[in-house]
């Protein structure tokens, strides 16, 4: 369509003035233009989820979070009770025949990172079978950073994030009885045979009696590649140096006696773990942390962690990170577990919604001890 | 007097427009998707900061190109709308990478790129700066996607509705 030049009428051209524009010709074109600006504004809102809401994404997932534990501004909505950890790793360089990442590389590199208990309640008093958990951030050089969540069960009770949010709606306590509905617990069992499966793997390997005797898992499967490019699949665990003792029956009148423990073990001496790295065989699952792979498979003892100092949660320290199990080095990549981009996004949001929050002093303090 | 745009500044408004499209849609897929977040995460840093160096080269090319003029005809409303919501632009294409990068360096994440390549924080570790940011981010980003369709309406209503030849001058 031929343009008409514009005029240099100081008046202004009569193509701008509005009584053209509404001439019924330009009407139709505006109307076009207006369906065009309409189309991509709507397919800008069906991208962001507008037109899907039911659909489970990270907003809806931590939502069931606070649903089923109430809400606890300021606190992580899993894991709620923690507190920082400060050490270091000496990597004794036997994982580099897997992964070029420098954390393998012979040498120390220093660590920080959370001990807590699972669930959302930041006061709930510790227990002997509520699941523990190490999380970890190693600093490497130029800013790089490894950081991971490990719990002290063998394998994860839920295959997928769907599968999570299902039993986070199920478990969710009756406001009438307090307590969860049987029925729904019982209709989630059945939708989710991996998870009874799993639950009873967890039963019969049983907890240990503390923090720091105590295997944290990394659960989820990584792929390693080496400087030479292969590319193996690995699952790591901190094992302890402190022998094994199993965990007492019942709590003792202390609310907090596992971290307290922990306070104290740490105040002694430097509590120290191994990092095993779980070779995977073509066949073991991947994508499937509810299943372990075979006892006999290689492990490579890759270097000793060691835990220095106990610190409350506070400005700036442990509280204030997100440990994303997806911030991972050069050397080190996700799987096809459905779980790892899953936690990525919800841990995000929960980060972003807790940092937004006014803090309130956390259980567990470390300042009034000598 | 030149009627359109150098070859240079269509070749950056033509390539910035596809990546920033890409970059509102990639965004508000992502924080609303489990299975995909993690892929487009890892994009959206990298192309990100990739504007944030195009959008530097392109405001060096603008002072030194400078723009052709409106229609002299234009009325006076319509053109300082035109050069405001240009320099709206130019702003948000600033403000958005900045903000991204600055909010993950308030919140102590390693700010990764691609293999080991890595930013430094430009900002301290301080956990109300994030609550302040990443909500910023959002706004922005809804501010410029905004001002995109109001672009792209008036975009559209020179070409077909003036017939002024302003279109013609970022497209030829
Ligand atoms: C889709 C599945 C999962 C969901 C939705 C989920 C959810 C969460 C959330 C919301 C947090 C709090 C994050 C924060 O605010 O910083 C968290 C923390 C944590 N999760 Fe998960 N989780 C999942 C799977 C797992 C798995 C498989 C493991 C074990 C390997 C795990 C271990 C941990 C640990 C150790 C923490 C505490 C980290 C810390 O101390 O900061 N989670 N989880
Ligand atoms: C597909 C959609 C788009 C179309 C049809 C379009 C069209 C145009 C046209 C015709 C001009 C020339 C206006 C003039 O002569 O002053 C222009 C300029 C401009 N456009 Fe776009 N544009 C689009 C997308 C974008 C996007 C996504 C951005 C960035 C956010 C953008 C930023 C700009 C800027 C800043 C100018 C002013 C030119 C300068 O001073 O460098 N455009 N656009
Ligand atoms: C032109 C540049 C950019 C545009 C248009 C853009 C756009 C967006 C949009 C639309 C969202 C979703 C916001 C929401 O709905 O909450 C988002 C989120 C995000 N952006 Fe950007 N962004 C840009 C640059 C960057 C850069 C340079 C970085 C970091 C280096 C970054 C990091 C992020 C992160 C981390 C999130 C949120 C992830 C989460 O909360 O889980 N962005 N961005």
């Amino acid at each position: 369509m031929p343009n008409i030049p514009a005029s240099s009428r100081p008046d202004g051209d009569p193509r701008y003035t509005l009584a053209s524009l509404l001439a019924p010709p330009q009407l139709v074109r505006l109307a076009a233009i207006g369906a065009v600006v309409g189309a991509v504004a709507a397919s800008f809102a069906w991208t962001g989820g507008f037109f899907s809401p039911d659909r489970l994404d990270q907003t809806r997932m931590i939502d069931a979070f606070e649903a089923a534990n109430g809400p606890h501004p300021g606190f992580r909505r899993n894991h709620a009770k923690g507190v920082c950890l400060e050490g270091y790793f000496d990597s004794n360089g036997a994982g580099a025949r897997l992964s070029k990442a420098e954390v393998f590389q012979p040498g120390r590199v220093p660590v920080f990172g959370r001990f807590a208990l699972a669930g959302g309640l930041p006061m709930i008093p510790d227990g002997p079978t509520i699941v523990r958990s190490m999380a970890l951030n190693f600093s490497l050089p130029d800013g790089e950073a490894w950081r991971t969540g490990m719990n002290d069960i063998p394998v994860f009770p839920l295959r997928t994030p769907q599968a999570f949010y299902d039993q986070l709606v199920a478990a969710k306590p009756d406001p009438k009885t307090g307590r969860p509905d049987p029925q729904l617990l019982a209709a989630f069992q059945a939708a989710y045979p991996e998870t009874v499966r799993a639950t009873a793997v967890i039963r019969a390997h049983g907890f240990s009696s503390g923090f720091a005797n105590a295997t944290y898992n990394g659960l989820d499967a990584f792929l390693f590649t080496s400087a030479a490019g292969t590319t193996t699949p690995v699952r790591w665990s901190m094992e302890p140096v402190d022998a094994f003792a199993p965990a007492a029956a019942a709590p003792t009148a202390d609310r907090n006696y596992l971290f307290d423990a922990l306070i104290a073990r740490v105040h002694d001496a430097p509590a120290k773990w191994h990092l095993i790295l779980t070779v995977g065989q073509p066949g073991d699952p991947t994508d499937d942390a509810t299943q372990p792979w075979p006892p006999e498979r290689e492990r490579i003892d890759a270097g000793v962690l060691s835990v220095t100092r106990i610190v409350a949660e506070g400005d700036g320290n442990c509280r204030d990170i997100n440990f994303d199990p997806l911030v991972l080095p050069d050397g080190i990549a996700p799987s096809d577990d459905p779980l790892l981009s899953a936690r990525s996004a919800a841990y995000s949001t929960s980060f972003t919604r807790r940092e937004g929050e006014t803090k309130i002093p956390s259980a567990i303090q470390t300042a009034r001890r000598p | 007097m030149t009627r359109h745009f150098s070859l240079l500044s269509r070749l950056l408004h033509w390539l910035m427009a596809i990546l920033i499209l890409a970059m509102l849609f990639i965004g508000v897929a992502m924080v609303s998707s489990l299975s995909d977040y993690h892929r487009l995460v890892s994009i959206h840093k990298p192309l990100g900061i990739l504007i944030l160096i195009l959008v530097a080269i392109r405001l060096v090319n603008r002072l030194f190109n400078p723009a052709p003029s409106l229609p002299a005809g234009m009325p006076a409303a319509l053109r300082f709308t035109a050069h405001a919501s240009h320099w709206l632009l130019y702003a948000l294409m600033f403000a958005l990478p900045l903000v991204g990068w600055g909010m993950l360096s308030a919140a102590g994440y390693p700010i990764v790129l691609i293999g080991l390549l890595h930013l430094p924080p430009i900002l301290p570790h301080d956990a109300g700066l994030y609550a302040a940011l990443r909500p910023l981010h959002t706004v922005l980003a809804f501010v410029l996607f905004a001002t995109f369709l109001a672009h792209l309406g008036a975009a559209l209503m020179h070409a077909v509705v003036f017939r002024d030849g302003v279109f013609q001058s970022m497209t030829r």
